[in-house]
Order: C-alpha cells, then structure tokens, then sequence
C-alpha cells in the first residue's frame, strides 16, 4: 500500500471507529426503541464506509457499490420491521421504553 | 485529504448530535444529514451507484419511515421535558469526552497494517457485477424485502373482535 493510501486508511479507520462508539453508545444508554433503531443505523452506515473505503483502496469499487447495495436493502427492511414493532410495543404498552416489554417472560 | 478530513468531521458531528438531541424528530434529521454527508463522502469514494442509493434511501425513505414511527408515538409533555432533558442529559453526557478521548488515543497509538492491496479487478462496472456475478444475491434481496413485507403485515395485523 502506498504511503498515501495508508494514510487516507488511517484517517478513515479513526473517524470509523469513532461512528462505531457512537452508535454503540445509543444502543446502549438508551430506553427508547426508536433511539436504539437510530443507534443500530449509525452502525450500519459505519459498516458501510467500511465497505465502500475497502472497495476504493482494493480498487474494486463495483463489487463494494454491489454489496453496500445489499446492505441498504436489508437496512430498509431491518428499519420498517423496527418501527413495525416499536408501534406494535405503543399500541399494546404505551410505552416504547424496552425495559417494560416484559409479556414474553416466563 | 483536508476536505475529506472535514466531511468525515462533521459526519461524526452529526452523529454525535442524533444521538445527544433530546426531541426525538431532531434525531431524525441530524440522521438524514448523517446520510447525505456520507453520500458525499462516497461519491468521492468513486462509488456514485451506491451513494445515490445512499442519498435517496437512507436520507429521504428512512427518515419518512421514521417520521411515521415517531407520529405513532406520543410526544412529550411540556411539564415532562425539563425532566427528562435532565435524565437524558445525566446519560449522554459522556460521550463527546469519550469520542474526544478515542480520537486522540487513536491518533497517536492506532497501527495500521501495512497489507498488500490486491490487484484491481478486471471488472470496474458495477451494473455488470450486480447483474452478472452476484444474482444470486439479488434473489436474496427480493427474498428479504418479501419477508420484510410478510413481517410488517404480521405486525400490523388488526385483530378480530
């Protein structure tokens, strides 16, 4: 790898990282189930900078742009069928706070 | 470099302030601009395909589908919000120390491997890789938007009474 790719490498890895905290952190703290969906798409857009800086350093930006556009596919779906259960959670709690979903318990 | 530097700092930024705003319609609008600075980011990636896929879905269908979920819900009362603001701020106060400290631990400490790339790939068409290597994965596509359907149908499913 030449020294400048590595550099945009490293620049790019650290601002990565950084996304994966923060969506980490929201994930985590929150006791929202609309957050906690806000969280996991802050990953998934970390993953998909991930993906797309592999393609432009390998110089296979086609076969990147094709998996990333797998990866909104199951973004969309993955966000309709969270919000789909956060409504399901108001409608039967009226709360969309996860600690109260506790009908599945033994 | 500088300008890509800058982008990826006001991603972050951006980020950060989905995940700290307190009103929840603010979260999705500092999403959408997350979304439209990431499109740019890669479009200068050479990958204008996935950045309009990027642009167009995560930033205007997302955030559509979000506004919905959050109209469904029930919006904060003005006597409520001091708390809560208070409560949330006791949670999130953290995390612009933590992604301070993370970024200036890393930029001194981070190794980077010095890998050897592969060779570039014969083919640079993306319609082509998409239509022609990776059917199958397309198939896939449509199976997960299927289920995605059968699961929000099961999901909203009325009952009968």
């Amino acid at each position: 790898m030449s020294p400048d790719l590595a550099q945009l490498f490293e620049y790019f890895l650290i601002f990565i990282i950084l996304l994966f905290v923060i969506g980490f952190y929201c994930i985590l703290v929150s006791f929202n189930l609309i957050r906690i969906l806000i969280g996991v798409e802050i990953l998934i857009k970390a993953a998909t900078l991930l993906i797309i800086l592999a393609g432009f350093l390998c110089g296979r930006t086609a076969l990147a742009q094709s998996i990333v556009i797998t990866l909104i596919v199951i973004e969309i779906v993955f966000m309709v069928v969270g919000g789909g259960v956060t409504f399901w959670a108001f409608r039967h709690n009226e709360d969309i706070d996860p600690r109260k979903l506790s009908d599945l318990k033994g | 470099m500088t300008l890509d530097f800058i982008l990826l700092s006001v991603l972050v930024l951006a980020a950060l302030w989905t995940v700290m705003t307190i009103r929840l319609i603010h979260s999705i609008v500092g999403l959408a601009i997350t979304s439209v600075i990431l499109s740019i980011i890669m479009y200068r990636l050479n990958s204008p395909l996935a950045a309009v896929f990027e642009l167009s879905v995560c930033a205007g269908l997302i955030s559509v589908i979000f506004i919905i979920a959050v109209g469904f819900t029930e919006r904060t009362s003005k006597k409520m919000f001091p708390a809560e603001r208070k409560e949330r701020l006791t949670r999130f106060w953290y995390l612009p120390f933590i992604i301070i400290a993370a970024a200036l631990l890393m930029s001194q400490f981070l190794i980077v491997p010095h890998f050897e790339l592969p060779p570039p790939a014969e083919s640079q068409n993306v319609r082509n890789v998409l239509w022609n290597l990776k059917h199958l994965d397309l198939l896939g596509q449509v199976i997960v938007l299927l289920a995605g359907a059968f699961g929000v149908a099961v999901l909203f499913k009325e009952s009968k009474k």
